[in-house]
């Protein structure tokens, strides 16, 4: 699928944070290589040049959020902070309206989604039901399914239902594709959830109500918000599947994609300049908050 | 049940016709166990004997096949774990990984809106000598303090029924004999009935009223740890609570007072009311410290079983007594405890000895040692075949 890589790897520096308690401590210091020889400058030039290639398209968006331009934003016209100030003013806010609508989607389709997906794991890995590993197997196939096919078939089945084409179906299709993710991420933690952690709720008198509360939804809880992540990110930039069932309901990926034929204005990078900085913000919250409470802890010895 | 409030006295325990099968595993076999309340029952038995299953069911985790469960005379069997007086203390202790030590010790209080369920908590700690630790997460605890808090947490609560899965396994000697301590007072003082798993011979036969010794899922004796121990009625029960010589023999004299057998042409008699089997094929046993060793032959004596000569092949010291391994021909190598009132060993390596035994000390068994050696947890597959192939053939032979 198109930009969940980048998506993928944000939510997986994030959930990092939550089990790197363990992992940290033991990091020897790497042998340094004492001569001048060719392996020790390979490795650097080679790292930097893939950061390099990684990184021009976010340092290009984000360069040109601040370029004075006029309609399309291709060459250089001169810096302004005009555009990041006044960035619903275009095109009577159709950015914002594009990007609003992409936010709403998203975490409708999330809530939803990581509901479903997680009744869904706890249900595959703790209880013994027929047709229990064809469940499985058949939840893994909207992820090896190509979008493509995903949101034409989709699409055909409105049609023939005759559901008119708005947000609701948007939200559908995502939730779709998104429960899938959810269940993967979710069923690892609970399989190594211990069950005689919920034994000892019901011991200690904890009804059926109370242990999931207090004991399994607690211990998931990591697991759920990673899934959550993941799929308001899946969610946000899929633009395949929701290309075919948003009738003429715009998502920003589908407004960037539209206004790409006839310039994007300098306000969409600004939003993508937005987002990218918002998620960097959160991974570096999350970093900072474990570290501080590391060393809590290690003065509370 | 009426759950909200502290039990005031301990409950009593009746099993009934218990059978627990696994796919393809049956682990308990007609069980049935009567428990007074205000006991402390010890459960001994070999590492998969099925200990853990019974006192899982017992705490409603798992359901059993057959047979009904009482506690305090009401039928629990279909009951929820929640909704029964018990506590567990866990083998794996079980903690919560994400709450501090003080909300697991507190969680039973609060599930059961107990008042003031803080201070009660902080109060269970101090008893373990844990409560400078009460704001730590489980992870950052060592196992022996994991496995107090799991005590705490499950005494905290009172519950007339405590269920004890090897609860001190992982405690040093002083820190172990202090908690036996603590818990045997806990339980007098409230009058709680204690359901006590542990693999600690010594642990059972001090603190327990009743010893069960529980062996493939069947309880093969119960009773007052001395009678237990003086008075083993099966070859198991002989070799597993410490340690016994066994001499198999033929009846060769049955008299209203005493039963004796032939053992390699020597006479070894047993009282007839020490003895479970009168006729056939009898295993005569006796306790390694009531054995007594002699330079020259003893005097013969109706009193006295005595066997020899034979020779000592090993003497080792450990401290209060010393340990003899004397080989008589035709009755095998016998095992001596003797005090060490002297110093010296009484006899050395090498030397020709008798052995002599007071007939009134001699225990008759039910059955018959077997051949094989049977280890504890023997129910690995080849193990399992090879028993059955035995048995196979044992079948066909008669
Ligand atoms: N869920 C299960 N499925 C199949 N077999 C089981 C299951 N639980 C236990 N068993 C088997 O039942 C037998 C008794 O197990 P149990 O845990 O009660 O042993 P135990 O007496 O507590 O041993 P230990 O002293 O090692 O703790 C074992 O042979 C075990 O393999
Ligand atoms: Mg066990």
């Amino acid at each position: 699928m198109s930009g969940e890589g980048q998506a993928g790897t944000v939510v997986a520096g994030l959930f990092e944070t939550e089990n790197a308690e363990t992992a940290r401590g033991s990091r020897a210091p790497l042998p340094r290589p004492r001569r001048w020889s060719p392996s020790s400058w390979i490795l650097p030039a080679y790292a930097i040049l893939a950061f390099i290639f990684l990184l021009i398209p976010i340092a290009y968006t984000f360069i040109f959020s601040f370029n004075d331009s006029l309609k399309s934003n291709i060459s250089w016209r001169g810096f302004t902070f005009d555009k990041w100030l006044n960035v619903c003013a275009v095109q009577n806010g159709a950015v914002c309206e594009a990007f609003a609508n992409s936010i709403v989607i998203g975490v409708v389709a999330t809530v939803v989604a990581t509901i479903l997906g997680t009744m869904i794991a706890i249900a595959i890995v703790r209880y013994r039901f027929r047709a229990r590993s064809g469940i499985s197997l058949l939840l893994f196939l909207p992820m090896a399914t190509p979008e493509v096919v995903l949101g034409a078939g989709l699409a055909a089945q409105f049609l023939a239902f005759g559901v008119p084409k708005d947000m609701l179906t948007i939200i559908l299709a995502h939730t779709m594709f998104c429960i899938s993710f959810v269940v993967v991420t979710v069923k690892a933690r609970v399989a190594s959830l211990d069950p005689a952690l919920e034994e000892a709720g019901r011991d200690l008198y904890g009804s059926p109500t109370q242990v999931f509360l207090r004991v399994t939804f607690p211990l998931l809880l990591p697991g759920i918000i990673a899934a959550a992540l993941l799929s308001f990110a899946l969610s946000f930039d899929d633009f395949i599947i929701t290309n075919f069932n948003s009738g003429s309901v715009m998502t920003f990926p589908k407004y960037i994609y539209i206004s790409a034929s006839r310039g994007i204005p300098a306000e969409a990078n600004v939003i993508a300049s937005a987002v990218f900085l918002f998620a960097i913000a959160l991974v570096l919250v999350a970093q900072i908050s474990q570290a501080a409470r590391r060393r809590k802890l290690a003065k509370q010895g | 049940m009426a759950a909200s409030q502290f039990a005031d006295s301990g409950a009593d325990l009746t099993l009934v016709g218990i059978q627990k099968r696994f796919p393809g595993f049956t682990a308990i076999e007609d069980l049935n166990l009567e428990i007074p309340a205000g006991s402390f029952f010890a459960l001994l038995g070999p590492s998969g004997c099925g200990k853990t299953t019974t006192l899982r069911l017992v705490a409603g985790l798992e359901e059993p096949t057959a047979g009904r469960i009482l506690i305090g005379g009401k039928d629990v069997t279909s009951t929820k774990p929640h909704q029964r007086p018990v506590n567990t203390v866990f083998q794996s202790y079980a903690l919560f990984p994400h709450m501090t030590i003080l909300e697991n010790v507190a969680f039973g209080l609060r599930r059961r809106k107990v008042s003031d369920p803080v201070n009660r908590a902080h109060e269970a700690l101090r008893l373990v000598e844990l409560d400078h630790l009460a704001a730590r997460k489980p992870q950052q605890l060592s196992g022996g303090q994991q496995q107090r808090v799991a005590l705490a947490r499950a005494i905290v609560n009172r519950p007339a029924l405590l269920l004890l899965d090897e609860p001190l396994g992982a405690l040093d000697l002083k820190l172990r004999r202090q908690m036996q301590l603590e818990l045997k007072t806990i339980q007098e003082e409230v009058g709680l009935t204690f359901l006590h798993v542990t693999h600690d011979q010594e642990e059972a036969m001090t603190m327990a009223d009743t010893v069960a010794v529980m062996n493939k899922g069947q309880i093969e004796q119960m009773g007052a740890p001395e009678a237990l121990y003086e008075l083993p009625h099966t070859a198991f029960v002989a070799n597993f609570l410490g340690q016994s010589n066994l001499f198999t023999g033929e009846v060769v004299e049955s008299t209203s007072a005493v039963v004796a057998v032939d053992v390699a042409g020597i006479r070894v008699a047993v009282p007839v009311a020490r003895a479970q089997r009168h006729a056939g094929a009898v295993t005569v046993g006796v306790r390694p410290e009531k054995l007594a060793i002699h330079r020259d032959a003893p005097p013969a004596d109706s009193g006295t079983n005595v066997l020899g000569p034979g020779r000592v092949i090993d003497v080792s010291f450990s401290g209060v007594s010393t340990q003899y391994l004397v080989a008589i021909p035709g009755a095998g190598t016998i095992v001596v405890f003797s005090q060490n009132r002297e110093f010296g060993p009484i006899s050395h390596v090498g030397d020709d000895v008798w052995i002599s035994w007071n007939v009134e000390h001699s225990f008759g068994l039910a059955d018959v040692p077997d051949e094989v050696q049977r280890f504890a947890g023997d129910t690995d597959t080849k193990s399992i075949a090879a028993q059955r192939r035995e048995a196979l053939i044992a079948e066909l032979e008669d």
